[in-house]
C-alpha cells in the first residue's frame, strides 16, 4: 500500500507526492495531513507535486480541498512544481484553484511561506503595539 | 446449388468482361503508340515532361494494366490484383503534384487512353454489338476508376504538402525569449486559433518550468484582432502558467483591441495588462525587485 509521507521541517509540514496519485491515496493524504496540521500547530503546508504527470477532475478537486483544509486550520499552503500538463489540463477543466498559492519549485515555495510567516508576525507586533 | 450458381455467375462475368483483357494483350503495342501519340498532343504546349520519361511511364502501366486485368477483374480496382498498377498510379500522381501539374492534366494520364483503346475494341468486336457494347462500358467504368484514382492521391499528396507547411508555421511563430533573470516574453505575431494558442500556451509553460521564470510577458503587438475566442484561450493562458507559480502580464494591446474586449464583455480584471512591452518589462522589474539593480547598472 503506497503512503505519501509527510515531513515536517521546523514549523512547516513538507508533503511530496512522488507515485501516481489514485482517489484512496488522495483521501487518505487529506485525512493525515489536516490530523498532522492540528497535532504539530505548523504554519504553513508545502505540496510538491512535480513527479505528478497526470491528473483528473477528482485529483484536481483534492488538491484545492486540501489546500482549503489547510487553510481553515491556519497554516498558509503553497502548491509547488505543477507540470505544464497537469496545469493545462486542470485549465481546461475549469480548476483554477483560487485561493491557492503557487511556486515554481519547492526553493521558491519555501521563501513564499517565510515571507508569509514574517508579514503575519510583523501584524501581530504592530496590533501589539497599537493595543498597549 | 449455391456453389453452381456462383460458378455460373463467375463465367457470366468472365464472358462479358473477357474482351478487354484480350484486347488490351493483343493491341498492347499499338495502344502504346496511339496513346503517346494522344499525351504528347496534350502535352506539346507544356513541355514540362520528357517524352523517354512519358514513354516509359506509358509502357509500365499499360504493362501493369494488361496483367492486372488478365485476372479477369475490371472493375474493382482496388482489390490486390490492383496493387501495382495502384503503386505506379500513386507514384506518378505525386511526383506531377511536385512537378506543378493541375489535376486534370495528372488525371489526363488515364484519360488519354480512351481513344485509342475504344478504337481497338471497336476494330476487334465491330461486328458483335452487344459484346461491343459491354466492352467498352467496362473499359470506361476502368479507367474512370483510375483516372480517379490518380485524382485523389494528388489531392492528398497536396494535403500533405500544406499540413506540413502549417505544423512548421506553427513552429516559427512561437518563439519565447528570456529578457532578463526570471523574465520571458512571448511576441504574439498573427490570428490566434485554438491549434495556435495550444502550442503558444506548451511552450510557454515548458519554458517557465525549464528557465524557472517567475514572469512571463504575453506580448499581442503582432495581432491582428482579438475575439472572445482569442480572449479565453490568453486568459487561460494566464491561468495554467499561475498553477505553475508564474505571473502573466499581458502587453501590447491595441487601441483598437482594448475597444473590442470592453465590448466583447470579456472581463480581464483578472490579468495584469500594459500598453506596451516596456510597460510590462519595468513592471516585471519592479515584480522581482530587480528595477533598483537595473537603475545602478545603468546609473
Amino acid at each position: 500500500m503506497d503512503r505519501i509521507p509527510i515531513l515536517k521541517l521546523r514549523d512547516l509540514l513538507l508533503v511530496t507526492i512522488q507515485v501516481d496519485m489514485h482517489d484512496r491515496l488522495a483521501l487518505q493524504l487529506q485525512e493525515e495531513l489536516t490530523t498532522r496540521i492540528s497535532e504539530t500547530g505548523a504554519r504553513g503546508v508545502l505540496i510538491d507535486i512535480s513527479s505528478l504527470d497526470i491528473v483528473d477532475s477528482f485529483i484536481g478537486r483534492m488538491i484545492a480541498n486540501i489546500a482549503a483544509m489547510a487553510r481553515v486550520l491556519d497554516a498558509q499552503t503553497v502548491v509547488v512544481g505543477m507540470q505544464p500538463a497537469v496545469a493545462i489540463t486542470l485549465v481546461e477543466l475549469g480548476l483554477t484553484l483560487p485561493g491557492v498559492r503557487t511556486a515554481l519549485n519547492v526553493d521558491r515555495g519555501m521563501s513564499l511561506l517565510e515571507r508569509a510567516s514574517d508579514e503575519a508576525a510583523a501584524a501581530l507586533e504592530r496590533d501589539d503595539d497599537s493595543s498597549e | 446449388m449455391l456453389d453452381a450458381i456462383r460458378s455460373e455467375v463467375t463465367t457470366v462475368s468472365a464472358v462479358t468482361d473477357s474482351a478487354l483483357p484480350r484486347v488490351l494483350k493483343t493491341y498492347e503495342s499499338e495502344l502504346l503508340e496511339d496513346w503517346m501519340r494522344e499525351q504528347m498532343s496534350t502535352f506539346s504546349r507544356t513541355s514540362r515532361i520528357k517524352e523517354g520519361d512519358l514513354r516509359a511511364q506509358a509502357t509500365e502501366f499499360l504493362t501493369l494494366l494488361q496483367q492486372a486485368t488478365q485476372s479477369g477483374n475490371t472493375s474493382d480496382i482496388m482489390s490486390p490484383t490492383y496493387g501495382r498498377v495502384r503503386d505506379m498510379l500513386g507514384d506518378l500522381s505525386r511526383s506531377r503534384g511536385m512537378q506543378g501539374f493541375s489535376p486534370s492534366e495528372t488525371a489526363m494520364f488515364v484519360f488519354s487512353m480512351k481513344r485509342p483503346l475504344f478504337a481497338r475494341i471497336q476494330k476487334e468486336l465491330g461486328s458483335k454489338p452487344d459484346e461491343l457494347a459491354s466492352t467498352t462500358w467496362a473499359a470506361t467504368e476502368l479507367l474512370d476508376k483510375l483516372g480517379l484514382y490518380t485524382t485523389e492521391i494528388y489531392q492528398k499528396s497536396r494535403d500533405q504538402v500544406i499540413t506540413r507547411q502549417q505544423e512548421e508555421l506553427l513552429e516559427l511563430s512561437t518563439p519565447v525569449v528570456k529578457l532578463w533573470d526570471g523574465i520571458l516574453a512571448l511576441p504574439m505575431i498573427g490570428t490566434l486559433d485554438s491549434a495556435r494558442t495550444q502550442v503558444v500556451m506548451e511552450s510557454l509553460l515548458q519554458r517557465i518550468v525549464e528557465t524557472g521564470a517567475e514572469i512571463a510577458i504575453i506580448d499581442i503587438t503582432g495581432v491582428p484582432t482579438v475575439d472572445t475566442l482569442t480572449a479565453q484561450h490568453l486568459i487561460k493562458t494566464v491561468t495554467a502558467a499561475r498553477l505553475m507559480g508564474a505571473d502573466c502580464i499581458i502587453s501590447g494591446i491595441r487601441p483598437q483591441i482594448a475597444q473590442t474586449i470592453v465590448h466583447l464583455g470579456v472581463d480581464l480584471a483578472s490579468v495584469t495588462t500594459k500598453a506596451t512591452l516596456a510597460d510590462a518589462f519595468r513592471r516585471a522589474l519592479e515584480m522581482t525587485g530587480q528595477r533598483d539593480k537595473v537603475g545602478r547598472a545603468r546609473g
